[in-house]
């Protein structure tokens, strides 16, 4: 009886996630026929009325659709049918965009407010303001100025993933160790070089660390925005389905953009790892 | 006079304090140290012994008055005064031949890979690291990072070298190997070295003077205490020298008792000019500084004029 801590975990999970399939399947399975209803009635509501049918499809139905979406994910039949694959793909595009502008805005800026206590003091009212806006307030405006759906749900994951990135850069070059700091000016290391072969290394577990919560963000927030700016996008599959009353596409596209966010968190994971230094 | 490699002049800090006026560390404070020489400082804690040595290397600024070496007043860091920090301040995203190799780097930038290799590999070896090269420094016991930290300043062949209790939390048994490879390479190197102590039978052992610091805030430089114990003593039997315990017990009583008395007691203390004792001579010998005699027994025209 002595498995791993490891192994027993993975028996429970299983467990679980069969008591849970199983429990859903029994909540949705159908009831029988039921009695006293016009034909007409009957016809207009299909088998949900006619066979006590639930409305929530069950795991069987979840898992039948799941394969066919698996079996072709990049189909494109016109804007309103294309394969989970593709909508994922537009959502990830996006997500990466706005994310590699904010990563390329965020980092220098939050050193220069980590290195310098005046850019600290001044822009501190700013992000103050700035930072608890929610991203998809922007939205209006960033469709208003930009004119372009697309861009502007960019735009706001660039907006949402900017802040934890600026803050996590800022104290965490704000926080390197003094010593550290007397090492390199000992050694009369210039600005650039300091900032390079001391500061980065010593903030990047800290920045890092904000990348991964500002990519947690950014895959929550695009959800939201491609519903509201619509075309493409899982956010808008999600939409679309829902208009279509396809609750069964819904909770695989819900199942898909869980198993998206948690593999890019496991990214960022992987790199904060590699950059992570024992002390 | 012998020229003075390093020349403290005048020097004073001061903090704001909390309730707007200012807390004076010390002042006036003046010490003077020749080529080649191994100097001890020794005061209770918070007298302001990190604070001279942070000026000295140039990390802190004085309030008032100047350090000068080897004839240049100092302007902030330099790459000739190198610093053995306390804790050791070993940068751990890196190896220990990484460490070194940033030092060589930074004061040889255009030497390649090699030679950097070689030349860091070279203080590697000297305090006895060969084999631990590629080891990050949580992978070190305590002595070892520090051995690394005095291969790390040693490798840019400094004019001086400065140790802040670098031994301080190190076990009895690697500080004394610490020590006596410390004091080996500063005789065979003639490196000038000033270190900061809190232990008696360290300063007795390495250094050629000693600075005693009366207790802050307001600390000054009590007496220097030259050490008359040969330059070829061991650390094994230093105390079945004669001179030892003279040496070793008028440290201790200045550190039980005269610390904290000094300043209300000894009036005409002039700063310029502290005393030299040369203790476990026929009998204790105080004079002044030769050549200022006269000045001494006038402190108050002794009070150097002070430049910011
Ligand atoms: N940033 C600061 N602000 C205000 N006071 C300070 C500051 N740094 C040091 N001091 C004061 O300066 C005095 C001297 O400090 P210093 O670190 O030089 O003492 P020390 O002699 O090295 O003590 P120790 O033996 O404990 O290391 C202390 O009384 C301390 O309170
Ligand atoms: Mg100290």
């Amino acid at each position: 009886m002595n498995f791993s801590l490891r192994f027993r975990a993975a028996v429970v999970s299983i467990v679980l996630f069969a008591a849970f399939l199983g429990i859903w399947h029994l909540a949705t399975r159908g009831t029988g026929a039921v009695a006293n209803m016009t034909p007409e009635y009957a016809k207009l509501m299909g088998l949900t009325a006619t066979a006590g049918k639930s409305a929530m499809p069950g795991p069987l139905d979840v898992g039948a659709k799941l394969w066919e979406h698996l079996k072709q994910p990049f189909y494109d039949n016109g804007p309103n049918d294309k394969g989970l694959g593709i909508q994922l793909g537009y959502s990830i595009a996006r997500v990466g965009l706005g994310y590699f502008l904010a990563v390329i805005v965020a980092i220098p800026l939050g050193f220069l407010i980590g290195m310098s206590p005046l850019i600290s003091k001044a822009l501190d009212p700013f992000i103050q303001v700035l930072k608890p806006i929610s991203p998809l307030a922007w939205m209006p405006l960033a469709l208003y100025t930009i004119k372009d759906s697309s861009i502007s749900a960019i735009f706001v994951i660039f907006i949402c993933s900017v802040w934890p990135m600026l803050l996590n850069t800022a104290f965490g070059v704000a926080a390197v160790r003094k010593e550290w700091i007397n090492v390199a000016r000992t050694l009369e290391v210039g600005t650039i070089r300091r900032a390079f072969t001391v500061i980065l290394p010593a903030a990047a577990p800290t920045i890092l660390t904000g990348m991964r919560i500002s990519i947690g963000i950014a895959w929550l927030v695009i959800v939201a925005a491609e519903m509201l700016v619509g075309g493409t996008g899982i956010g808008y599959f999600v939409w679309n389905e829902w208009n279509n009353l396809s609750i069964t596409n819904v909770i695989i596209a819900i199942l898909m953009i869980g198993i998206v966010g948690m593999l890019l968190d496991q990214i960022l994971a992987r790199f904060t790892r590699m950059v992570t230094f024992p002390e | 006079m012998t020229d003075k490699f390093i020349s403290i002049e005048a020097i004073a800090r001061r903090y704001p304090g909390a309730d707007g006026k200012e807390t004076t560390v010390f002042e006036n404070l003046w010490l003077s140290m020749n080529r080649g020489e191994f100097g001890c400082v020794i005061g209770h804690s918070g007298c302001g012994k990190t604070t001279v040595l942070n000026i000295l290397a140039g990390l802190d600024q004085p309030s008032e008055g100047a350090v000068i070496v080897d004839g240049q007043a100092i302007e902030g860091t330099s790459l000739d005064r190198a610093v053995i920090f306390q804790s050791h301040a070993l940068l751990p995203w890196r190896t220990v031949l990484g460490n070194v190799a940033y030092a060589v780097t930074s004061k040889w930038r255009n030497w390649d890979r090699a030679k950097v290799k070689a030349h860091a590999q070279t203080f590697i070896d000297l305090v006895g690291l060969t084999g631990s090269e590629h080891k990050r420094p949580s992978e070190l016991s305590g002595g070892m990072k520090q051995r690394v930290g005095i291969a790390r300043a040693l490798s840019i062949t400094p004019k001086i070298m400065l140790m802040d209790e670098p031994f301080s939390a190190l076990d009895a048994l690697t500080r004394g190997t610490l020590q006596d490879e410390v004091r080996r390479i500063c005789l065979e190197t003639g490196q000038t070295a000033f270190m900061i102590t809190h232990d008696v039978d360290e300063a007795i052992y390495l250094a050629d003077k000693i600075f005693l610091m009366t207790n802050g805030p307001g600390a000054v430089l009590a007496e220097i205490v030259e050490n008359p114990l040969p330059k070829d003593r061991g650390r094994i039997d230093l105390h079945r020298h004669p001179l030892y315990y003279a040496l070793r017990n008028h440290i201790v009583d200045f550190l039980v008792s005269r610390s904290k008395t000094f300043t209300a007691t000894v009036t005409d203390h002039d700063p310029r000019n502290v005393p030299i004792v040369r203790p476990g001579k026929p009998e204790l010998v105080v004079a002044a500084e030769a050549g200022n005699s006269i000045q001494a027994s006038w402190p108050g025209l002794a009070r150097p004029s002070t430049s910011s």
